[in-house]
């Protein structure tokens, strides 16, 4: 089925949306402000995946869309903010590194991802090319968030939005099994339940979610 | 001859229709705080009233004290005359394009910060040193987008990208919508809106242009507070105008498609003016140190758009 040049640019422009999602999360610095960009964040992918499911005529998809939308717009936001709230952390606000310098390390990664992807997929289709570079994007942000990030929680949610960048790159190369999907977002909520764990037994262990405490942590000896 | 009628009615349009769209922003805001609010023509009422008044100078101010609102006013004014609102047939829309209209509300901003400064007092000083601030970080984020739309239509003349855009010149466009959240952005700092500052207020410490204005009163007051107006439509015609500038009236058209593009226009300010206030009741105001966060991620965003406009292009 030849795709139209409309279907195109709609695919783009979701990207760009979930892209957006990912520069405001280096943005926010309060806790429940990063869950909610988060949250939209996941929405947007949802909407990229139904999309190419219409533009790809390829019916599982929407299956990856309903899976993005419930476990990581809903259930891995709420399980956050549940879990932010019995640790009341709620009130942290991050000051790691400048969010100027931050933004500006992200267009960098952005004009990189871009400058790598182009050269490489020269007999790719038009439409793989672009989404491939905005996914590829989103994938970096991610770990720029959890490179910059000194909180446990925060960087949990880089995590999860370079996971939503991998989807993003799998939904828009054609032919992904739906066996494959349907395991990633299993394994996130898997991560997501160990993290929940670990959150705790770090708060216990060492009184704080700041792993830069954890840096100079030197056991019992002191 | 259309063309300068088509002028013309631009010229009147946006300082006739300026005051009631400010005044719509107020009435939306109030109800939405479940206060009843004033009336949209209230903004009229105060200008009139404010003319009728007498202008008190203080004794200490200059000749920029008194010449600031009418330099002012001119600037912004004749800004908005080069934004097509309700029709491109305009007769001045060659003589001018967006890095002019930069520079013109740059001036308008000059003179505010100046008379700011004139009189010596400490509100005055502290305002327009912080409007520099905001600038020096508002001017290269709208510089930019104004590069990047340029780059799209291959002309920088507002009235030439809104054609070439009515055109289909251009699809859905990831550079475009970027450019838009990025003048968004430049557009709520340059007017003074929530979340970088509170036009509603008067005598805080955060406030930012209303401390430059506080020595005005009578016509100058008028005039300044008109210039505000004027300015946050201008916005609006050019956000509205380059994304989405349907209904807009084209050379050739006559009098149905001016009337048309009127309704048009007037349609588009009724939205974004709606939407302001949502978003303004929405949000709370920013510290001032976060400032430079807010607009250089604008910036950054526009420098986005001109990197994706490659990428389509190599596509």
């Amino acid at each position: 089925m030849p795709i139209s040049q409309l279907s195109y640019e709609m695919a783009h422009l979701i990207g760009a949306a979930v892209l957006m999602a990912g520069f405001q999360l280096l943005y926010q610095r309060r806790l429940f402000a990063v869950l909610n960009t988060f949250a939209f964040q996941a929405v947007a992918l949802a909407a990229a995946a139904a999309w190419q499911a219409h533009i790809q005529n390829a019916p599982h998809l929407y299956i990856t869309a309903g899976l993005a939308l419930v476990f990581k717009a809903m259930i891995v936001p709420f399980a956050l903010h549940w879990l932010v709230e019995k640790l009341g952390i709620h009130r942290t606000v991050e000051t790691a590194m400048s969010i100027g310098w931050t933004m500006m390390a992200g267009v960098a990664l952005v004009a990189l991802s871009i400058l790598l992807v182009l050269p490489v997929t020269v007999n790719a289709a038009a439409l793989t090319r672009e989404s491939l570079a905005l996914a590829m994007s989103v994938v970096l942000l991610g770990l720029l968030m959890m490179i910059t990030r000194h909180n446990a929680v925060t960087q949990v949610v880089g995590f999860m939005a370079l996971e939503n960048g991998l989807i993003l790159a799998a939904v828009s190369a054609k032919g992904m099994p739906l066996v494959v999907e349907i395991s990633i977002a299993f394994s996130v909520l898997v991560a997501m339940t160990l993290f929940g764990i670990f959150f705790f037994r770090i708060r216990e262990r060492f009184d704080t979610l700041d792993l830069n405490d954890l840096e100079t942590y030197r056991g019992d000896r002191q | 001859m259309n063309a300068v009628l088509g002028q013309l009615g631009q010229i009147f349009l946006v300082v006739a229709l300026a005051p009631l769209i400010t005044g719509w922003v107020r009435l939306v805001k109030s109800r939405l705080n479940g206060r009843i609010g004033a009336s949209p023509l209230q903004p009229y009422r105060d200008i009139y009233r404010l003319l009728q008044k007498e202008a008190i100078v203080a004794h200490s101010a200059s000749w920029v004290f008194r010449a600031a609102p009418y330099v002012t006013f001119a600037a912004v004014w004749l800004a908005a005359c080069i934004i097509p609102t309700y029709t491109t047939n305009m007769f001045l829309a060659p003589a001018a394009d967006l890095i002019a209209l930069v520079a013109l509300l740059g001036v308008a901003r000059f003179w505010t910060a100046l008379a700011g400064m004139d009189v010596g007092t400490a509100f005055g000083g502290l305002g327009a040193s912080r409007e520099m601030m905001i600038a020096s970080l508002a001017e290269p984020a709208m510089l930019m987008v104004s590069f990047s739309l340029s780059l799209i239509s291959g002309t920088t003349s507002p009235t030439q990208i809104i054609v070439f855009i009515l055109d289909g010149g251009v699809g859905i466009e990831v550079s475009m919508g970027l450019a838009l959240v990025a003048l968004i952005m430049v557009a709520v700092a340059e007017n003074g809106r929530i979340p970088i500052d509170n036009p509603a207020t008067h005598l805080e410490l955060t406030m930012v242009h209303e401390a430059m204005v506080l020595e005005y009163s009578g016509r100058h007051l008028a005039l300044m507070e008109g210039a505000g107006m004027v300015r946050l439509t201008l916005f609006m015609a050019l956000i509205g105008g380059i994304f989405a500038p349907w209904g807009i009236g084209v050379p050739g058209t006559g009098a149905a498609g001016a009337l048309v593009g009127l309704g048009a226009f007037l349609a588009k300010c009724f939205v974004l003016a709606t939407a302001l206030a949502f978003f303004e009741t929405a949000i709370a105001k920013m510290r001032v140190f976060r400032y430079a966060d807010f607009l250089g991620g604008a910036l950054l965003l526009g420098l986005l758009a001109t990197i994706f406009l490659y990428v389509s292009e190599a596509v």
